[in-house]
Protein backbone atom coordinates (compact mmCIF):
# COMPACT_ATOMS: atom_id res chain seq x y z
CA UNK A 1 0.00 0.00 0.00
CA UNK A 2 2.85 2.25 1.15
CA UNK A 3 4.58 1.33 -2.10
CA UNK A 4 1.27 2.03 -4.25
CA UNK A 5 1.67 5.65 -3.08
CA UNK A 6 4.94 6.41 -3.21
CA UNK A 7 4.32 4.36 -6.93
CA UNK A 8 1.86 7.21 -7.76
CA UNK A 9 3.72 10.30 -6.38
CA UNK A 10 6.68 9.59 -8.65
CA UNK A 11 4.35 8.68 -11.39
CA UNK A 12 2.78 12.25 -10.79
CA UNK A 13 6.00 14.13 -10.72
CA UNK A 14 7.12 12.43 -14.14
CA UNK A 15 3.60 12.78 -15.70
CA UNK A 16 4.59 17.04 -14.93
CA UNK A 17 7.82 16.81 -16.45
CA UNK A 18 7.41 14.82 -19.43
CA UNK A 19 4.02 15.35 -20.16
CA UNK A 20 3.13 11.84 -19.89
CA UNK A 21 0.24 10.14 -18.28
CA UNK A 22 3.00 8.34 -16.21
CA UNK A 23 1.15 4.77 -17.19
CA UNK A 24 4.51 3.52 -17.56
CA UNK A 25 4.63 3.74 -13.80
CA UNK A 26 1.12 3.06 -12.83
CA UNK A 27 1.13 0.01 -14.93
CA UNK A 28 4.26 -2.20 -13.06
CA UNK A 29 3.37 -0.35 -10.00
CA UNK A 30 0.04 -1.83 -9.81
CA UNK A 31 1.10 -5.67 -11.07
CA UNK A 32 3.95 -5.60 -8.29
CA UNK A 33 2.69 -3.28 -5.44
CA UNK A 34 -1.79 -4.29 -5.80
CA UNK A 35 -1.35 -7.79 -7.11
CA UNK A 36 -3.34 -6.81 -10.56
CA UNK A 37 -2.82 -8.91 -13.67
CA UNK A 38 -1.44 -7.15 -16.38
CA UNK A 39 -4.08 -6.26 -18.37
CA UNK A 40 -6.50 -5.19 -15.27
CA UNK A 41 -3.19 -3.31 -14.11
CA UNK A 42 -3.36 -1.15 -17.79
CA UNK A 43 -6.99 -0.63 -17.44
CA UNK A 44 -6.65 0.88 -13.84
CA UNK A 45 -3.98 3.06 -14.78
CA UNK A 46 -5.87 4.72 -17.17
CA UNK A 47 -8.22 5.48 -14.76
CA UNK A 48 -5.48 6.77 -12.39
CA UNK A 49 -4.12 8.82 -15.40
CA UNK A 50 -7.12 11.32 -15.68
CA UNK A 51 -7.15 13.28 -12.45
CA UNK A 52 -3.05 13.47 -13.26
CA UNK A 53 -3.35 14.72 -16.64
CA UNK A 54 -6.18 17.30 -15.86
CA UNK A 55 -4.22 18.60 -13.26
CA UNK A 56 -1.30 18.67 -14.71
CA UNK A 57 -2.86 20.42 -18.01
CA UNK A 58 -4.33 22.87 -16.16
CA UNK A 59 -1.35 23.98 -14.02
CA UNK A 60 0.53 24.05 -17.66
CA UNK A 61 -2.80 26.37 -19.01
CA UNK A 62 -1.75 29.08 -15.80
CA UNK A 63 1.88 28.93 -17.40
CA UNK A 64 0.98 29.59 -20.51
CA UNK A 65 2.19 26.40 -22.00
CA UNK A 66 -1.26 24.73 -23.39
CA UNK A 67 -2.78 24.99 -26.80
CA UNK A 68 -6.17 23.79 -26.31
CA UNK A 69 -7.43 23.74 -30.11
CA UNK A 70 -4.52 21.59 -30.61
CA UNK A 71 -5.45 19.21 -27.75
CA UNK A 72 -9.05 18.56 -28.21
CA UNK A 73 -8.65 17.95 -31.82
CA UNK A 74 -5.59 15.36 -31.03
CA UNK A 75 -7.68 13.73 -27.79
CA UNK A 76 -11.14 13.30 -29.78
CA UNK A 77 -9.17 12.02 -32.89
CA UNK A 78 -7.75 9.27 -30.85
CA UNK A 79 -10.64 7.90 -29.13
CA UNK A 80 -11.35 5.43 -32.01
CA UNK A 81 -7.66 3.62 -32.23
CA UNK A 82 -7.71 3.93 -28.22
CA UNK A 83 -10.68 1.57 -28.33
CA UNK A 84 -9.44 -0.45 -31.52
CA UNK A 85 -6.25 -0.98 -28.55
CA UNK A 86 -8.14 -1.77 -25.39
CA UNK A 87 -10.42 -4.69 -27.90
CA UNK A 88 -7.04 -6.19 -29.33
CA UNK A 89 -5.70 -6.20 -25.74
CA UNK A 90 -7.92 -8.35 -23.98
CA UNK A 91 -8.46 -10.52 -27.05
CA UNK A 92 -4.66 -11.61 -26.77
CA UNK A 93 -3.03 -13.71 -24.33
CA UNK A 94 -1.61 -11.70 -20.94
CA UNK A 95 1.72 -12.40 -21.25
CA UNK A 96 2.06 -11.42 -24.65
CA UNK A 97 0.85 -8.09 -23.32
CA UNK A 98 3.51 -8.35 -20.49
CA UNK A 99 6.34 -8.67 -22.99
CA UNK A 100 4.90 -6.64 -25.47
CA UNK A 101 4.93 -3.44 -22.77
CA UNK A 102 8.25 -4.38 -22.10
CA UNK A 103 9.39 -3.75 -25.42
CA UNK A 104 7.37 -0.29 -24.88
CA UNK A 105 9.59 0.48 -21.95
CA UNK A 106 12.54 -0.24 -23.46
CA UNK A 107 11.80 1.70 -26.80
CA UNK A 108 10.39 4.84 -24.74
CA UNK A 109 13.93 4.65 -22.53
CA UNK A 110 16.06 4.73 -25.92
CA UNK A 111 14.00 7.62 -27.48
CA UNK A 112 13.88 9.79 -23.96
CA UNK A 113 18.32 9.06 -23.91
CA UNK A 114 18.36 9.78 -27.68
CA UNK A 115 16.66 13.40 -27.20
CA UNK A 116 18.10 14.00 -23.98
CA UNK A 117 21.65 13.08 -25.78
CA UNK A 118 20.51 15.44 -28.68
CA UNK A 119 18.84 18.23 -27.82
CA UNK A 120 20.61 22.05 -26.13
CA UNK A 121 19.85 22.73 -22.44
CA UNK A 122 16.77 24.27 -22.16
CA UNK A 123 16.91 28.07 -20.47
CA UNK A 124 14.16 27.92 -17.49
CA UNK B 1 -2.63 20.95 -49.19
CA UNK B 2 -3.47 23.88 -47.24
CA UNK B 3 -2.05 24.95 -44.23
CA UNK B 4 -4.93 24.27 -41.72
CA UNK B 5 -5.45 20.81 -43.45
CA UNK B 6 -1.84 19.66 -43.22
CA UNK B 7 -2.20 20.71 -40.01
CA UNK B 8 -5.26 18.79 -38.65
CA UNK B 9 -4.01 15.77 -40.88
CA UNK B 10 -0.80 15.57 -38.91
CA UNK B 11 -2.74 15.69 -35.46
CA UNK B 12 -5.02 13.00 -36.43
CA UNK B 13 -2.00 10.75 -36.94
CA UNK B 14 -0.68 11.69 -33.96
CA UNK B 15 -3.69 11.05 -32.44
CA UNK B 16 -4.13 7.64 -33.71
CA UNK B 17 -1.35 6.13 -32.81
CA UNK B 18 -1.23 7.71 -29.22
CA UNK B 19 -4.75 6.00 -28.72
CA UNK B 20 -3.43 2.80 -30.23
CA UNK B 21 -0.73 2.58 -27.35
CA UNK B 22 -3.22 3.94 -24.87
CA UNK B 23 -5.56 1.58 -25.13
CA UNK B 24 -3.00 -1.38 -25.67
CA UNK B 25 -0.66 -0.52 -22.65
CA UNK B 26 -2.73 1.47 -20.28
CA UNK B 27 -0.48 4.90 -21.00
CA UNK B 28 -1.67 8.42 -22.11
CA UNK B 29 0.26 8.12 -25.06
CA UNK B 30 2.20 11.29 -23.85
CA UNK B 31 5.75 9.45 -25.25
CA UNK B 32 4.05 9.39 -28.80
CA UNK B 33 2.59 13.16 -28.49
CA UNK B 34 5.10 15.27 -27.39
CA UNK B 35 8.08 14.51 -30.12
CA UNK B 36 5.64 14.49 -33.03
CA UNK B 37 4.26 17.87 -31.89
CA UNK B 38 7.78 19.49 -31.39
CA UNK B 39 8.99 17.31 -34.33
CA UNK B 40 5.96 18.36 -36.86
CA UNK B 41 4.18 20.95 -35.62
CA UNK B 42 6.94 23.30 -34.05
CA UNK B 43 6.05 23.07 -30.94
CA UNK B 44 8.37 24.37 -27.65
CA UNK B 45 9.53 21.06 -25.35
CA UNK B 46 6.68 23.02 -22.74
CA UNK B 47 4.21 23.90 -24.72
CA UNK B 48 4.32 20.24 -26.10
CA UNK B 49 4.07 18.44 -22.54
CA UNK B 50 1.45 21.26 -21.25
CA UNK B 51 -0.72 20.31 -24.62
CA UNK B 52 -0.39 16.55 -24.73
CA UNK B 53 -1.52 16.30 -21.49
CA UNK B 54 -4.55 17.78 -22.04
CA UNK B 55 -5.39 15.47 -24.78
CA UNK B 56 -4.47 12.58 -22.53
CA UNK B 57 -7.31 13.21 -20.57
CA UNK B 58 -9.21 13.01 -23.84
CA UNK B 59 -7.35 9.52 -24.68
CA UNK B 60 -7.42 7.82 -21.52
CA UNK B 61 -11.09 8.38 -20.67
CA UNK B 62 -11.64 6.94 -23.92
CA UNK B 63 -9.87 3.86 -23.31
CA UNK B 64 -10.69 3.54 -19.66
CA UNK B 65 -14.69 3.53 -20.59
CA UNK B 66 -13.81 0.61 -23.29
CA UNK B 67 -11.60 -1.53 -20.63
CA UNK B 68 -14.35 -0.52 -18.51
CA UNK B 69 -16.70 -2.38 -20.20
CA UNK B 70 -14.54 -5.28 -19.81
CA UNK B 71 -14.70 -5.24 -16.02
CA UNK B 72 -11.35 -4.89 -15.96
CA UNK B 73 -11.01 -1.28 -13.80
CA UNK B 74 -10.56 -1.56 -9.97
CA UNK B 75 -11.84 1.85 -8.77
CA UNK B 76 -9.96 1.60 -5.43
CA UNK B 77 -6.33 0.77 -6.77
CA UNK B 78 -6.77 2.86 -9.38
CA UNK B 79 -7.57 5.86 -6.18
CA UNK B 80 -4.89 4.54 -4.06
CA UNK B 81 -2.14 5.64 -7.12
CA UNK B 82 -4.16 8.55 -8.95
CA UNK B 83 -4.78 10.55 -6.18
CA UNK B 84 -1.12 11.17 -4.64
CA UNK B 85 -0.23 11.34 -8.15
CA UNK B 86 -2.25 14.30 -8.37
CA UNK B 87 0.20 15.90 -5.76
CA UNK B 88 3.16 14.74 -8.02
CA UNK B 89 1.92 16.09 -11.49
CA UNK B 90 1.44 19.70 -9.97
CA UNK B 91 5.09 19.30 -7.84
CA UNK B 92 6.10 17.58 -11.57
CA UNK B 93 4.58 20.68 -13.74
CA UNK B 94 6.08 23.02 -11.11
CA UNK B 95 9.55 21.56 -11.18
CA UNK B 96 9.53 21.95 -14.96
CA UNK B 97 9.49 25.08 -15.38
CA UNK B 98 12.86 25.81 -13.53
CA UNK B 99 15.07 22.69 -14.39
CA UNK B 100 16.77 20.98 -17.30
CA UNK B 101 14.39 18.21 -18.41
CA UNK B 102 17.05 16.44 -20.25
CA UNK B 103 18.10 14.70 -16.61
CA UNK B 104 14.75 13.87 -15.48
CA UNK B 105 14.73 12.43 -19.05
CA UNK B 106 17.50 10.52 -18.26
CA UNK B 107 16.87 9.24 -14.86
CA UNK B 108 13.07 8.33 -16.56
CA UNK B 109 14.64 6.38 -19.22
CA UNK B 110 17.37 4.42 -16.62
CA UNK B 111 14.23 3.57 -14.36
CA UNK B 112 12.17 2.43 -17.50
CA UNK B 113 14.87 0.48 -18.33
CA UNK B 114 14.73 -1.30 -14.97
CA UNK B 115 11.39 -2.37 -14.70
CA UNK B 116 11.50 -3.64 -18.47
CA UNK B 117 14.10 -6.24 -17.62
CA UNK B 118 11.82 -7.04 -14.08
CA UNK B 119 9.01 -7.66 -16.43
CA UNK B 120 10.60 -10.08 -19.29
CA UNK B 121 12.71 -12.24 -16.30
CA UNK B 122 9.90 -14.18 -14.99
Amino acid sequence: MIGAIVVGLAAGVVAGMLGVGGGVLFVPGLALFLGLAQVDAEATSLLAIIPVALAGAANQQRYGNLRLRDAVVLGVLAIPAAILGVAIVNAIPERTVEVLFALLMLFVAGQLVRRALRAEPERA
Amino acid sequence: MAVGAQRTLRLAVIGTAAGLFSGLFGVGGGTVIVPLLVLWLGYGTREATGTSLAAIVVIAAAAMLAQGAYGNVHLGDGLLVGVPAVGGVLAGTALQQRVDPRTVSLLFAALMVATAITILVP
